[in-house]
């Protein structure tokens, strides 16, 4: 099959800087005019084509992007990432309803909430690797959401409803009209991608990249691979829970339902099916598998059947995901193995 | 630089690997430390680097213990290792794997330069190979590329874990033959071999380890001709 990642890198070597400021620009133009396309092919046929672009399909790409940074990137198997998710969104929840402070002033106390969370659980598992360090954050990721649901204070197993909407900055953030949310939460991804391409090219991101490939050898080239790891957790976790912020606000209610191990995992399979590492074809895997679910569900509980279906084809036919890291990436060392010159 | 091994214990869980050995570096010298499978050079080299954690007993650096410094901080120091099964990135290319040896570094692109060249210089090959990617390189090669990145960090004292592991016998030469040469620029070398022919004969000093103990340690040139040495090690006793 063709790589799609190596055309779309060669087409951009190629371009000078007018021509890839063109490219940006249009993609960005036909991106932001996607709420306009509702009355098309697109449609997706029970919810509103502008409320799926919001949720699921653009919380998902955030959500994606943050926890491509901890699987993808440092190559630690979080299973719990929805808890940050959580905390945001309950943040927002208890501070909207109950304070009278706006979205905007609680996303920061909600992203250090989520951060804070991410340290809890970075300090005693990060000793931990691989499975080990997958059942222990999906543990945690259980843990948040069955304190919510024993806990009265917090409303219980019926959530918190009555969130407000974020306060309009010379516009008003709409139930039946959702552009506005989309808009501003493609401003979000764009600040978040542009963050993590500041980082990956960056110390960071060269120390998480040799702890994704051999965490011995990093620590012996001089790499607090703890401290790097704990870094990744908790960048991760500050993007979940901006996430979880700007989803409680936009949807009014929320409940300890919102926030099963599904979505976890639904996140994990958007970094997975769109290839792991690889920013743009995580947007794209968290785009398709958000927006799919939507558009079939005049099939019903079949849908559910489809989308599998969809997972298993596509694993098969691109097992590195629709756009796959760099491809030199691919090779793999196998230690010490037979005689060679 | 004197590296010192003062009674050195060493755990895996409840099993002892490392039973109480005591092993002098001193500066410009190559030791070399061989012995079996299991004999527990690689757990010492790893307690060295501070990948293993010492159970009890001390490693001096110049005098000062280090047993407790963490890992990534013992590069600053001036102790490098090239690791067993030569732990390369795979993923990134010769020029950033070498790279990553200056991690910790805060040089400036001249002194950068400075070090490739040096690499470079006894490493042709590597060179050739500056873009391309880690895990396509052969084993020899890889294993060029894991002692110059430990290099780049500019070491007092140089780890090698098996560096003749897997390697074709042409190689095997050639590898030795530039560590006697790392050597000679003033970096002291602390080899762990199995292949204990070409260890002894590029070493001044050597350890015997068995079972996490040291047996015998003598200059490498005697132990060399020592009839006992060339039957358990050598495979070339008298018969």
């Amino acid at each position: 099959m063709i790589n799609l990642r190596d055309k779309g890198a060669e087409f951009w070597e190629r371009s000078n800087r007018p021509v890839r400021v063109l490219t940006v620009f249009a993609i960005m133009a036909v991106v932001a005019a996607l709420p306009y396309a509702g009355n098309t092919f697109l449609q997706t046929p029970v919810a509103a084509f502008d409320a799926v672009l919001v949720y699921p399909m653009g919380m998902f790409i955030l959500m994606a992007l943050g926890l491509n940074v901890v699987v993808g990137k440092s190559g630690m198997l979080d299973l719990g990432y929805v808890a940050f998710f959580a905390v945001g969104a309950y943040t927002m929840a208890i501070l909207g309803t109950r304070t009278g402070l706006n979205t905007w002033e609680i996303m920061p106390i909600g992203i250090a909430a989520a951060m804070f969370a991410g340290v809890l659980l970075a300090i005693p598992t990060l000793r931990l690797r691989g499975d080990y360090l997958a059942i222990v954050t999906l543990g945690f990721g259980e843990i948040v959401r069955v304190s919510a649901l024993n806990t009265e204070a917090i409303g219980g197993a019926l959530g918190i409803a009555g969130v407000p909407f974020p306060p309009g900055l010379g516009f008003e953030y709409q139930l039946l009209d959702q552009k506005y949310f989309y808009w501003t939460i493609l401003v979000m991804i764009l600040l978040v991608i542009w963050v993590i391409r500041r980082l990956t090219v960056r110390r960071p991101g060269r120390a998480w990249e040799s702890i994704r490939q051999d965490e011995d050898a990093a620590e012996l080239m001089g790499v607090s691979t703890y401290k790097y790891k704990i870094w990744a957790f908790v960048f991760g976790a500050a993007i979940g829970g901006g996430a979880g912020v700007f989803y409680a606000s936009r949807s009014m209610v929320i409940a300890p339902d919102n926030f099963t191990l599904n979505t976890s995992i639904l996140i994990l399979a958007c970094v997975v099916f769109g290839g792991m590492g690889n920013i743009w074809g995580v947007i794209v895997g968290a785009t398709i598998l958000g927006y799919l679910p939507d558009r079939f569900r005049f099939l019903s509980d079949a849908r559910l059947l489809l989308f599998g279906l969809v997972l298993v084809v596509f694993m098969n036919l691109r097992p590195e995901g629709i756009l796959p890291r760099k491809k030199r990436e691919k090779a793999i060392v196998k230690k010490g193995s037979g005689a060679s010159l | 630089m004197r590296l010192e091994l003062k009674d050195l214990h060493v755990h895996y869980g409840k099993i002892e690997a490392i039973k109480g050995i005591s092993v002098v570096v001193n500066q410009g010298e190559i030791v070399t430390l061989i012995g079996a499978n299991g004999a527990g050079k690689t757990t010492t080299l790893k307690t060295i680097s501070g990948l293993r954690k010492v159970s009890s007993g001390q490693i001096l650096f110049d005098g000062q213990d280090i047993s407790t410094v963490p890992a990534h901080e013992r590069v600053d120091l001036g102790i490098s290792q090239a690791p067993e099964g030569r732990g390369i990135f795979p993923g990134m290319t010769v020029l950033e794997n070498l790279e990553m040896g200056k991690f910790n570094r805060k040089d400036r692109k001249s002194e950068m330069d400075e070090d490739l060249d040096k690499v470079y210089t006894l490493f042709p090959r590597l060179k050739e190979r500056a873009s391309q990617a880690g895990g396509t390189l052969s084993g020899g090669e890889q294993q060029m590329l894991a002692i110059g990145r430990a290099l780049m960090a500019r070491p007092k004292v140089l780890l090698l874990d098996e560096p003749s592991m897997g390697l074709a016998p042409q190689m095997i030469a050639n590898i030795f033959r530039i560590i006697t040469e790392i050597n000679k620029t003033g970096v002291t070398i602390l080899l762990v071999e199995q292949n204990a022919q070409q260890a002894l004969q590029r070493a001044h000093r050597a350890y015997i380890l068995e079972t996490g103990n040291v047996v015998k340690e003598a200059k490498a040139s005697d132990l060399l001709n020592d009839p006992a040495v060339r039957e358990a090690y050598l495979g070339t006793g008298a018969h």
